[in-house]
């Protein structure tokens, strides 16, 4: 094989790479920082209790995802690594400051003493939590709009993040974690809890799904080459599946939190939804990385650093998800009121 | 457009925000890495001997090891992201080399941790004592492996290896092994990790020294962890000793400019190299005021004879010097307390030889004092090294000054201010959290119950002490 003909193809797989990388993040810190949202509306002690439980063994490993997926965008596209977090310098430092408040509310909470302690530890996981889930989805919306690139730098202002679609996104994505968090909890809480979880799963369900609808609307109008691929014959046909089988599976999600059934069906089904949110998202940037200027070529490190990462990474990535998979096994099933890791 | 903050550039504060979040990050791995490894030892030796006493400390530390590893990866996701943020160009041009030893440690080291910790720390009572086992050692190898790629990364900046420059100014890997097995890299590497074993060491010698003056020697867990603690600092501060000096010579071939600044030498010398002791760092005017050196003696140090001739600071332009007195200052601060740690560990033998090492209350006072310098051992020589480097960022490749990202001075300073303040509240929070884990009094194993162990030698002990910790156990953690 040729060396363009590698380095092309490495491109992409480290493109797919990261993208998994990210999707993973989403789906599993998502729950975690979804919990967080949830807690003003349980204002008990032993169910917040309950509630940090069934993600302390895991937290952690969740979060790596989002190690991963900096360290392989400063990696595999550094070039983009560099024009993106000085662009969304505001939201980027807002996210850190916001992850540092709910990680360390995961032991803080159990050594406060006295009531205010108590409290401003719930506060920070209840406010970390909120403001890394709004500042990834400002993210997200500010690159989806485009970023505006000057040589090999950015070459914007300083709030040209912020705008009523990076806002929109981001209350999206809050309440996209939010009813993941819910359906997570409905798979890991029995009893009366669960029965008020799955209201609150109801309720950010609806809203997941308007803002779903809101953003997929908005989105084709932000960029002409988006429009095209989303409405121009014949790749509407071959992107058409794409929001019906969001459509399907809203229903069945629907179906599976409103009434009795197995418990564990809400929350892949959410699963399922991001995956396809995702899908969506990649038909409309591919293969950019900053829209409408940097392409993932144009950001790619040389194919001997991507090779170097790959051969790492192929054999690595299956070994973490099964050791990671054990993990989740070894805290399976409902966890018992009053059972708890600390 | 604003240009500065406060008085600042955005450049210097880019720096400030840098060294601020870098150093205190290191604070939470360099007790984590040998804390991890000392809890798999605790783990291993109670399934081995099935004594509870270490299944206590084992208990004991895990508490502080939670904690601490929380306030780690939270501090340690910053600096992940902040080389974007912040150091954009750094990032552009670095990151082909760079960046996938990153992804190495990310996906080698952190997962390994994170994914075994909730196991090692809630786990026991789900997978059995074997599988436990073996989460705690994954955890500790990760720290291990963390600190590997880390270290290659941060010495290949010092000695850069194995790369080309393209045409957009990049550096680009031509040989993995060199970029990664960089000079400095095997004598940063252990000098580093060691130094993260003997931090720890003197953490838990300092907090068994605490109970010990308490009056508390009569728990066995207690008296291990402080007689466990002045093993290694009696066998590894020595060894230190010689590992730093490896990396000094190592230094002085590569970056013999920091090594200048490190040991004073403005000016010139002709006919044997003195070493001074001390001095006040003179840079404007290129001298070291104040001096007080032994003659001749800095030759053999260097690996030179004691007639030798070496260049000084005056032959290296202005431009390119560091910052001389941080750099001067840092590394007689980590010197010094490397001395007196070796001091404490000699003492310990001394004293336990004499059988005599729970009673010796002023050993135990020395220990205590001693408990966090392991801590600003490591900053101090982290100082040394990373402000010898300037003014490169890539030594001799990549001014510091060309690294930075294209950011308002405004932007950085606010987020300057909001990391100073939030990591001091919250750390300082975490921190007082980890002081009362500390003073809490490991459980006593149940047989320790019925043993007499007498009164303690009179001698080194005053007698208010024996009230305080009576037979019978009312020394044990109380309910919660």
């Amino acid at each position: 094989m040729d060396a363009l003909a590698t380095s092309i193809d490495l491109t992409i797989a480290w493109a797919l790479l990261l993208a998994f990388a990210v999707y993973v993040y989403v789906v599993l810190d998502g729950f975690d920082l979804g919990i967080g949202i949830l807690y003003p509306f349980f204002r008990k002690k032993e169910d917040r209790d309950l509630m940090m439980n069934s993600v302390a063994p895991v937290w952690d490993g969740n979060e790596t995802w989002l190690v991963l997926g900096g360290g392989g965008l400063f990696a595999a596209f550094p070039l983009a690594y560099a024009i993106i977090l000085p662009a969304l310098y505001p939201p980027i430092v807002a996210m850190l400051l916001a992850l540092i408040f709910r990680g360390v509310a995961f032991e803080f909470r159990w050594k406060a003493v006295g009531t205010f302690q108590a409290r401003f530890w719930d506060a920070a996981f209840i406010g970390g939590s909120t403001v890394a889930a709004l500042a990834q989805g400002i993210t997200l919306g500010a690159l989806l709009q485009g970023i505006e690139v000057d040589g090999r730098a950015y070459g914007g202002g300083w709030w040209d993040w912020l705008t009523p679609f990076s806002v929109l996104t981001g209350v999206a994505v809050v309440a996209g974690y939010a009813f993941m968090g819910a359906t997570w909890l409905n798979m890991k809480l029995e009893g009366d809890i669960q029965i008020r979880v799955r209201r609150f799963a109801r309720i950010f369900g609806i809203a997941t799904m308007g803002a779903i609808v809101l953003v997929s609307l908005w989105t084709p109008f932000l960029e002409q080459e988006y429009f095209s691929r989303w409405f121009s014959f014949p790749a509407a046909l071959v992107v058409a599946p794409v929001p019906l089988l969001v459509a399907l599976i809203g229903f069945l999600l629907w179906r599976s939190i409103t009434e009795e059934g197995r418990d564990w069906m809400p929350f892949v089904l959410t699963c399922a939804l991001f995956g396809l949110c995702f899908l969506g998202l990649g038909v409309s940037m591919w293969p950019w990385v900053i829209p409408p200027t940097v392409s993932i070529y144009d950001a790619a490190s040389p194919a001997k650093s991507q090779l170097f990462m790959f051969v790492g990474a192929i054999v690595l990535v299956p070994i973490i998800l099964a050791y990671t998979g054990y993990a989740y096994w070894v805290f399976r099933g409902k966890l018992k009121p009053g059972e708890g890791y600390h | 457009m604003e240009t500065t903050f406060l008085g600042l550039d955005a450049l210097m504060l880019a720096r400030i925000q840098f060294a601020f979040t870098v150093a205190f990050h290191f604070i939470f791995p360099a007790f984590t890495i040998g804390l991890a490894s000392f809890l798999a030892v605790l783990n291993g030796w109670y399934l081995w001997s099935k004594d509870e006493a270490y299944l206590h400390l084992f208990n004991f530390w895990l508490k502080i090891f939670a904690i601490t590893f929380a306030m780690g990866v939270v501090s340690g996701i910053v600096m992940s992201y902040q080389f974007g943020t912040n150091w954009s160009v750094f990032s552009d041009r670095t990151g082909p080399v760079l960046g996938p030893l990153m992804a190495y440690e990310v996906l080698t080291a952190f997962f390994l941790e994170a994914g075994f910790l909730g196991i090692m720390l809630f786990g026991r009572g789900k997978v059995g004592n074997g599988l436990h086992m073996v989460a705690t050692l994954m955890v500790a190898v990760g720290t291990a492996i963390s600190a590997t790629w880390i270290l290659s990364v941060n010495s290949w900046m010092h000695t850069p290896a194995g790369f080309s420059v393209n045409d957009a100014g990049q550096f680009v890997p031509e040989d993995w092994w060199a970029v990664i097995f960089n000079p400095s890299f095997p004598y940063r590497l252990i000098h580093t990790l060691t130094a993260a074993y003997l931090t720890t060491a003197f953490i838990v010698g300092g907090v068994g020294a605490w109970h010990l003056l308490r009056g508390r020697w009569q728990n066995k867990s207690v008296r291990k962890m402080f007689s466990m603690a002045m093993w290694m600092a009696a066998i590894v501060a020595p060894l230190q000793i010689v590992f730093g000096h490896e990396q000094g010579l190592n230094t002085y071939e590569y970056q013999p400019t920091k090594v200048l600044a490190m040991e004073g030498h403005f000016e010139t010398h002709e006919n044997g190299i003195p070493l001074y002791l001390f001095g006040i760092p003179n840079q404007e005017e290129g001298r070291l005021d104040y001096a007080v050196g032994i003659p001749k003696i800095g030759g053999p140090i260097l690996g030179k004879g004691w007639n030798a001739s070496m260049d000084g600071l005056d032959t290296v332009p202005e431009a390119e010097q560091p910052p001389v007195a941080m750099v001067f200052w840092s590394f007689r601060i980590m010197v010094g307390i490397g001395f007196l740690m070796m001091g404490v560990g000699l003492w310990s033998l001394w004293v336990r030889w004499k059988g005599r090492l729970y009673e010796d209350r002023w050993l135990h006072r020395a220990a205590l004092v001693m408990g966090p310098s392991g801590l600003v051992a490591v900053i101090a020589g982290w100082i040394t090294t990373e402000v010898g480097r300037q003014p490169y960022v890539v030594y001799g490749e990549m001014l510091t000054a060309e690294a930075s990202s294209p950011l308002d001075a405004g932007a950085v300073g606010a987020s300057l201010l909001a990391f100073i303040v939030i990591y001091f509240a919250v750390f300082g929070a975490g921190v007082g959290y980890l002081f009362k884990l500390m003073g809490k009094t490991p459980e006593r194993a149940p047989y320790e119950e019925d043993i007499d162990y007498g009164p303690l030698r009179a001698s080194g002990i005053v007698p208010g002490v024996q009230q305080e910790a009576p037979k019978g156990g009312n020394d044990r953690q109380p309910a919660e």
